[in-house]
C-alpha cells in the first residue's frame, strides 16, 4: 500500500525547500510546498480505494527500532478509519492552507522568519509529524510525531518561551509507565493486554495521557500557551492551532480508547475537564477585541467540547466535531488572515466594521462558518455539537446544560466578531481591498465544506464500528434546546450590537467586574505569573543559583581547592629543606616499624 | 670453626655501631665527622650483611658489602673534594653555615 509515501512527501518537499529554497523563485518554492502536500492527499485517496471496505485496518512494518529484551518497537504505520478521518483532514485542509498561504505570504517580510521559502519548508516539515503522528501504529511513533509538531509551531511562531513542558513531562511519564506495564509500545498489544490491568494502573496512565493530552490540545490549566501562539502568522494559526495539531490530544485520546473504556474515572476527569474550559475559555471569547484573540480562545472552547464528547464515553462524537471544527475554524481563521490582509495588518475589531460591501468574498465565506460554529441547521456545528450535548446529556445533565449554555455563548462571540468586522460603519484607516483568489479559492472551499461537511461525513456512522457502541439520544427536545441556545446568542449579539449600537459600552458598564474579569481573561496568565513562573525563577535564582550552583558545585570545587592548599600549609612545615630534620624523620619511622615489627611478631609468615 | 661468639654480638654490635653513626649524623655539626658518621653507619650495615652471610651460607651478602665498600670509596672521594672546596670558599665546616641553598 506504500503508506510511507504520504508522509515522506512531506519531507521531501521540506528537504528539497529547506536546503534550496534559498535559490528558487517564489513560484518554484510554491509549487514544491503545494505540490508535495497536495500529492500527499492525493495518495490517501487511492490508499483508501484500495482498501475497500475499509474494515480491516492495513498495517505496514518498515523496520525494527528498538529491540532490547521484551521490548520490540517496529516503525510501522497504522490506517484504520480514525486514522482515515484524520489523514483526510490534515491533508485536505492543509492543502487548502498551503495555497492560501501564498497569497498570505506574498507581502511578508516580517523578521521572525527569515524567507519565503524557510516558511514553507516549516509548513511541509509539520505536515511530515502531523502524519506521523496521525500514522504511527505505537505510542512511541505517536510520540515522535507529538514533540516534531511541538517543534514546528514553535519554529513557526517564532517564540522565544514555550509552555508545553508540561505536555512532554506527561507524555514522558506516561510513555515510562507503558514500558513498565506492558513492556510493548504497539496500539495492538497494548490494548489487548489493557482489559486485563488493574483498573489503578489504567486509571493512571488515563491521567497521564490526559495531562498530555490537555497540554497539547490546550484544555485547562494548560491552555494559556495558546492565545500567545496566535502571535504567530494567519495560515499557521489556522493549520496548527486550529485544525490539526490541537486536535493531536483528541485523536490519542480517542485512540486510546480501550483504555479510557477501563477507566472510568480518567473518563469523568476529561468531560469535566472539557466542559470546564469550554465555558471558561467562551466567557474569555466574549470580551476579546483582536479578532485573532476571538478564534483563538473559540478553538480553546472547541476543543473543550471534543474533550466533553470522550469524557461521555462518545469517542467518534469528538472525532465528528475534531473534522467540523477544522473546517470551520480553519475557515475562521483564514477569514480573519483575509480580513487582516485587507486591512494591511490591523487586528482591533474596534477599528474594522462595514466591511461586508468593501470584502464581500471574505464576508460570505466568513459568514459560512458563522453559522457552522454557531450551530445552526443543517450546517456543521449543528450536527457535531448536537450529538455531543447528546452523548452528554446520557452522562450527566450538569455537563449538558453547562454545554448548551456555551453554545449560546460561542454564538454570541462570533456573531459579536462578525458584527463588529462587517457591520455598521467602517471605523479604520486603511484602505480596505479583497484578497486575491488564491486566497478566496481556499476559503470557498472550506465555506462549502463548513455548510455541507456535517451531513456529507457523518463521522459517527462511519467510525461506528471501532468504537464501543454508545445509545444514540433520540430526543428531539435535545435538538431543539441546543439549536434555541445557538439562535439566542445570536439573536442577543444582533440586539446588542446591531440594534442598540451604544449598549455594549453600557452593559460593560453595568457589570464592570465580570467584564474586566473576562476581559483580562480571568487574570489566569498574572496567576501563574505569580504562582508559577516567578517562584520558579526566583526559585531559580535563590536555590538553584545561589544556592545550588553558587553554593555546593561552586562550594565543592572551591572547597577542594581551599582544603587542598590547608593540607598544604599544615604538611610545608614538614619540608623544611634541612637534611637533618629529614633524618630525624626517617629514623622516626624506622623505630615505629622496627618496634611495630617487634610487638606484631616481625615477618613471620 | 672459629666459633664461641655467637652471631648476636655481631648483631649487637651493628647496631650499636649504626645507632652511633645515626646520633652523629643527627647531632654534630661538623661536615667531616657528619660524613664520618654516615661511613660509619655503612659499615655497620656491612657488619650485618656480613653476618647473616655467614649464618646462612649464602655469599650474596658479601657481595652486597663489597658494593657498598665501592660506593663509599667513591662517596669519599667526592665528598672530600666538596668539603675541601667548601672550606677554601666559606672558611667553614659547620653545616648550618652553607645551607644557602635553602629557600
Amino acid at each position: 500500500m506504500q503508506l510511507w509515501l504520504i508522509p515522506i512527501l512531506p519531507l521531501a518537499g521540506f528537504l528539497i525547500n529547506g536546503l534550496f529554497g534559498r535559490k528558487f523563485s517564489k513560484g518554484l518554492v510554491s509549487a514544491v510546498a503545494i505540490g508535495s502536500v497536495v500529492l500527499s492527499f492525493l495518495w490517501v485517496l487511492k490508499t483508501i480505494a484500495a482498501m475497500g471496505d475499509l474494515n480491516t485496518p492495513v498495517v505496514e512494518h518498515y523496520f525494527t527500532w528498538i529491540q532490547s529484551g521484551t521490548i520490540n518497537v517496529g516503525c510501522d504505520f497504522l490506517v484504520d478509519r480514525l486514522t482515515i478521518v484524520m489523514l483526510l483532514v490534515v491533508t485536505g485542509i492543509g492543502s487548502l492552507i498551503h495555497v492560501y498561504s501564498i497569497g498570505y505570504m506574498a507581502h511578508e517580510h516580517g523578521p521572525n522568519f527569515g524567507g519565503y521559502y524557510r516558511f514553507f519548508a516549516y509548513l511541509n516539515l509539520f505536515m511530515f509529524f502531523m502524519l506521523v503522528l496521525v500514522l504511527g501504529a505505537s505510542y512511541l511513533l505517536l510520540f515522535v510525531g507529538w514533540e516534531g509538531v511541538g517543534l514546528c509551531s514553535y519554529l513557526l511562531i517564532g517564540f522565544y518561551f514555550d509552555k508545553k513542558f508540561a505536555t512532554n513531562a506527561g507524555n514522558k511519564a506516561f510513555i515510562v509507565n507503558r514500558i513498565k506495564n506492558f513492556g510493548s509500545l504497539d496500539f495492538d498489544k497494548v490494548f489487548h493486554q489493557a482489559a486485563s490491568a488493574p483498573e489503578w494502573v489504567l486509571t493512571t496512565i488515563g491521567l497521564l495521557l490526559m495531562v498530555g493530552a490537555c497540554g497539547k490540545s490546550a484544555q485547562i490549566p494548560l491552555y494559556v500557551w495558546l492565545p500567545d501562539a496566535m502571535a504567530g502568522p494567519t495560515p499557521v494559526s489556522a493549520l496548527i492551532h486550529a485544525a490539526t495539531m490541537v486536535t493531536a490530544g483528541v485523536y490519542m485520546t480517542a485512540r486510546s480508547w480501550v483504555i479510557f473504556t477501563h477507566a472510568p474515572g480518567a473518563m469523568d476527569v476529561i468531560a469535566i475537564i472539557g466542559v470546564t474550559t469550554a465555558l471558561f475559555a467562551a466567557t474569555i471569547g466574549l470580551v476579546q477585541n483582536d479578532i485573532k484573540k476571538v478564534f483563538a480562545y473559540s478553538t480553546v472552547s472547541q476543543l473543550g467540547y471534543m474533550f466533553i464528547g470522550i469524557g461521555s464515553g462518545a469517542f467518534s462524537t469528538g472525532i465528528y466535531h475534531l473534522m467540523t471544527h477544522a473546517f470551520f475554524k480553519a475557515l475562521l481563521f483564514l477569514g480573519a488572515g483575509s480580513v487582516i490582509h485587507a486591512l494591511s495588518g490591523e487586528q482591533d475589531m474596534r477599528n474594522m466594521g462595514g466591511l461586508r460591501k468593501k470584502i464581500p468574498i471574505t464576508f460570505w465565506t466568513m459568514a459560512c462558518a458563522w453559522v457552522a460554529i454557531a450551530g445552526v441547521p443543517p450546517f456543521d456545528g449543528f450536527y457535531s455539537k448536537d450529538a455531543i450535548l447528546a452523548a452528554a446529556y446520557q452522562h450527566s445533565h450538569a455537563i449538558y446544560w453547562v454545554g448548551v449554555f456555551t453554545a449560546c455563548l460561542t454564538a454570541f462571540y462570533v456573531s459579536r466578531a462578525m458584527f463588529m468586522t462587517f457591520f455598521g460603519s467602517y471605523r479604520g484607516q486603511a484602505h480596505p481591498h479583497e484578497s486575491p483568489a488564491v486566497m478566496w479559492v481556499p476559503l470557498a472551499v472550506l465555506a462549502v465544506l463548513s455548510l455541507a461537511g456535517g451531513w456529507l461525513f457523518p463521522i459517527p456512522e462511519f467510525l461506528k464500528a471501532m468504537f464501543p457502541a454508545f445509545e444514540e439520544a433520540t430526543n428531539p427536545l435535545l435538538t431543539y434546546i441546543s439549536v434555541f441556545a445557538g439562535l439566542a446568542g445570536i439573536g442577543l449579539a444582533y440586539l446588542v450590537y446591531m440594534v442598540k449600537p451604544g449598549m455594549a459600552d453600557a452593559l460593560a458598564q453595568t457589570f464592570r467586574a465580570p467584564y474586566q474579569l473576562f476581559y483580562n481573561k480571568y487574570f489566569v496568565d498574572e496567576l501563574y505569573d505569580n504562582t508559577v513562573v516567578r517562584p520558579l525563577v526566583g526559585g531559580s535564582r535563590m536555590v538553584l543559583w545561589k544556592g545550588v550552583d553558587a553554593g555546593l558545585i561552586d562550594g565543592i570545587v572551591n572547597g577542594v581547592g581551599a582544603r587542598c592548599r590547608d593540607v598544604g600549609s599544615v604538611l610545608r612545615l614538614l619540608q623544611s629543606g634541612s637534611i637533618r630534620s629529614y633524618a630525624t624523620w626517617v629514623l622516626f619511622g624506622s623505630v615505629a616499624l622496627i618496634l611495630a615489627m617487634g610487638l606484631f611478631g616481625g615477618l613471620q609468615r | 670453626m672459629m666459633t664461641a661468639v655467637p652471631i648476636s654480638w655481631f648483631l649487637t654490635l651493628s647496631a650499636i655501631l649504626f645507632a652511633l653513626g645515626v646520633a652523629g649524623f643527627l647531632f654534630r655539626r661538623n661536615i667531616i665527622t657528619v660524613f664520618m658518621s654516615i661511613e660509619l653507619m655503612l659499615n655497620a650495615v656491612n657488619l650485618s650483611f656480613v653476618t647473616f652471610s655467614y649464618q646462612h651460607k649464602d655469599v650474596s651478602g658479601h657481595l652486597f658489602t663489597f658494593f657498598v665498600m665501592v660506593v663509599a670509596a667513591a662517596e669519599a672521594a667526592v665528598g672530600l673534594a666538596i668539603i675541601l672546596t667548601v672550606f677554601k670558599n666559606r672558611s667553614t665546616l659547620n653545616v648550618d653555615d652553607v645551607n644557602s641553598m635553602k629557600n
